[in-house]
């Protein structure tokens, strides 16, 4: 389900590294979670994001949720195919429906976030707090 | 919905399900220097037939038989029977948010309607379902060009309406917003030519209002074109909506604030009002408060719901696009019940009438040795006179015969003292506007002093 080369945080963001740069998505859970997804909300690219900060929202029937940078760097580009097909985050978190790529000032940051096992074990933790 | 005061017995079992012993304790938090201890000083109780006499009494003491030149963002236009009688049905006068459309059906298909008509009428492609008045709607909509741009200096017409831009003042003075003012030219126009690129740059928005507050009509147009090319958003703000029925509506702004009182609600004291916004669909998401939205049922029905809610206050607290969270859902209806009543014809007929009473009123008043108009550009049913005495000692004088006279200028322009703002709606009869400018030539005419403006 998660994959295996992805780093992860407990906000549900996934980021896929390729030595200085990052791919930054929400993860099957979140979606989920969130529902039908309406709407993208994107940052210009260029931003300078501190990692915690918002790169954005993801908008559902639900609600309207920030998405937080898992780390710090410059926004090189951001998803166009979001624009108009929002709920591609729906059918496909992990692949198309990619959020931002950004540039990272440091690029050992991701090494601290969760690993899949890690955030599998975390996301059947909560499961479980939602059936009990 | 129903507002029943509780009785002892269900503030006990509320007390009691909470958890605590009195209503006291429940406000325990608020420290005691901020606690009133000394019973509020209101007069009564009253019985029924003493509130009634004291109601009275006091709409005995409302002026009689005076006739208003009166504009300046409020404007007296004809009103219906069938306006009142149908916004004091129950349903309407007592219903309140409509979050819930399985039984608010009737509320939300009248602010889809609204909807429409606001947007056919500013020649946008979405309205929303009202905001608290003209003012505070121009002052959404600023904020939402900051929103949209990403910018945060705007350019505010000078003839924009000052207590319109006071409201735009108190708001970016604690949200670091810095507004800068456009002159108008001798046409009472916008200065076009001192929007420049350089003064452009970093603009989020260009702010205009019109007819603007001399009763000049703007180019929007042309200003849209300046102001595009800058990467900025043309704001239009409309106080007298009347005007749409001849004027061509603000199509190229990107976003258009009006106050929609003339639309069959009475120049009160003080309101209520009822503000529009519209705009653009691909900023619909940066538009402030409630949108009705039309939808399916799951017979497949049509129907109507709130839209878009999840970006309002209740969803996303402090995260909220704005802080207004409710709207103006009576007087939108009112406005909505008399625009169907009026329809197109009916509206383009009022605002033909406007028109020709104002153009007539003002070639009378011109006549008068020593008054004459000040700007040259196109108007509606307000026009800019100056006079060859102070508007205050001219004004106390028409009293006298219970004429309620024209706007002075000078109270908010300083270089605009002994000019005027005359208002002549459709309301207006010719004899009412041959006998202002009869007493009007008396004044001029007559020796005495005066004060300044």
């Amino acid at each position: 389900m998660y994959p295996k080369d992805y780093r992860y945080t407990k906000e549900h963001e996934w980021i896929k590294m390729d030595g200085a740069a990052g791919t930054i998505g929400i993860t099957d859970y979140a979606q989920n979670e969130l529902g039908d997804v309406v709407f993208v909300e994107l940052p210009k690219i260029g931003t300078q994001l501190k990692a915690g900060q918002s790169l954005g929202t993801v908008e559902s029937v639900k609600a309207v949720s920030e998405i937080f940078t898992p780390v710090g760097g410059e926004v090189t580009e951001t998803n166009p195919a979001l624009v108009d097909a929002p709920e591609k985050i729906n059918s496909d978190p992990h692949g198309s429906a990619w959020l931002i790529k950004i540039r990272l000032s440091d690029p050992k940051e991701a090494a601290s976030l969760m690993d899949a096992p890690a955030y599998e074990a975390y996301v059947a933790e909560k499961a479980k707090e939602h059936k009990a | 919905m129903r507002y029943l005061p509780k009785s002892p017995s269900e503030r006990q079992e509320m007390l009691a399900a909470i958890g605590v012993q009195s209503v006291e304790e429940l406000f325990e938090s608020i420290p005691e220097k901020f606690r009133l201890r000394s019973p509020l000083s209101l007069p009564g109780p009253f019985s029924e037939a003493e509130i009634i006499q004291y109601f009275q009494a006091r709409a005995a003491e409302n002026g009689k038989g005076f006739t208003s030149f009166l504009g300046a963002g409020v404007y007296p236009h004809l009103r219906t029977v069938v306006t009142d009688a149908l916004v004091q049905r129950g349903e309407f006068l007592t219903s309140y948010t409509p979050y819930q459309a399985e039984f608010a059906q009737g509320t939300l298909t009248a602010i889809f309607e609204f909807q429409t008509l606001m947007a056919q009428l500013t020649g946008q492609e979405v309205a929303n379902a009202s905001m608290y008045d003209g003012s505070t709607a121009l002052t959404e909509a600023a904020l939402m060009a900051e929103r949209l741009t990403g910018r945060n200096r705007m350019l505010v017409a000078r003839s924009t309406h000052p207590e319109y831009r006071q409201v735009l003042a108190t708001y970016a003075r604690n949200l670091g917003l810095a507004i800068e003012e456009l002159q108008y030219t001798q046409s009472g126009q916008i200065d076009r030519a001192a929007l420049t690129p350089q003064k452009l740059a970093d603009a989020s928005a260009v702010i205009v209002q019109t007819p603007n507050f001399f009763g000049v009509l703007e180019e929007i147009p042309a200003l849209a074109t300046a102001v595009h090319d800058a990467g900025a958003l043309l704001v239009a703000a409309i106080t007298e909506p009347v005007s749409l029925g001849i004027v061509r509506p603000p199509a190229e702004a990107d976003i258009v604030a009006m106050e929609g009182q003339a639309f069959g609600v009475s120049p009160s004291y003080g309101g209520p009002y009822v503000g529009v916004i519209a705009t653009r669909e691909k900023f619909v998401r940066q538009m402030p408060g409630r949108l009705a939205g039309q939808t399916t049922d799951a017979a497949g029905r049509r129907g109507f719901v709130l839209t878009l809610a999840t970006r309002e206050q209740h969803i996303r607290r402090e995260k909220a696009t704005s802080n207004i969270c409710t709207n103006e859902a009576l007087y939108a209806l009112v406005a909505t019940i008399h625009l169907c009543l009026m329809g197109k014809e009916g509206l383009r007929e009022v605002a033909s009438q406007n028109l020709a009473k104002a153009r007539f009123a003002q070639t009378e008043l011109e006549k008068i040795p020593g008054v004459r108009r000040v700007f040259s550009g196109p108007t509606f049913n307000e026009f800019t006179l100056e006079f060859p005495r102070s508007v205050k000692m001219i004004n106390s004088a028409l009293l006298r015969e219970k004429i309620i006279g024209p706007f002075a200028l000078g109270t908010h322009y300083p270089e605009l003292t002994k000019r005027a703002l005359i208002c002549v709606t459709e309301t207006m009869p010719r004899s009412e506007i041959e006998r202002f400018a009869a007493a009007l030539k008396k004044i001029v005419d007559s020796p005495g002093k005066e004060p300044l403006i």
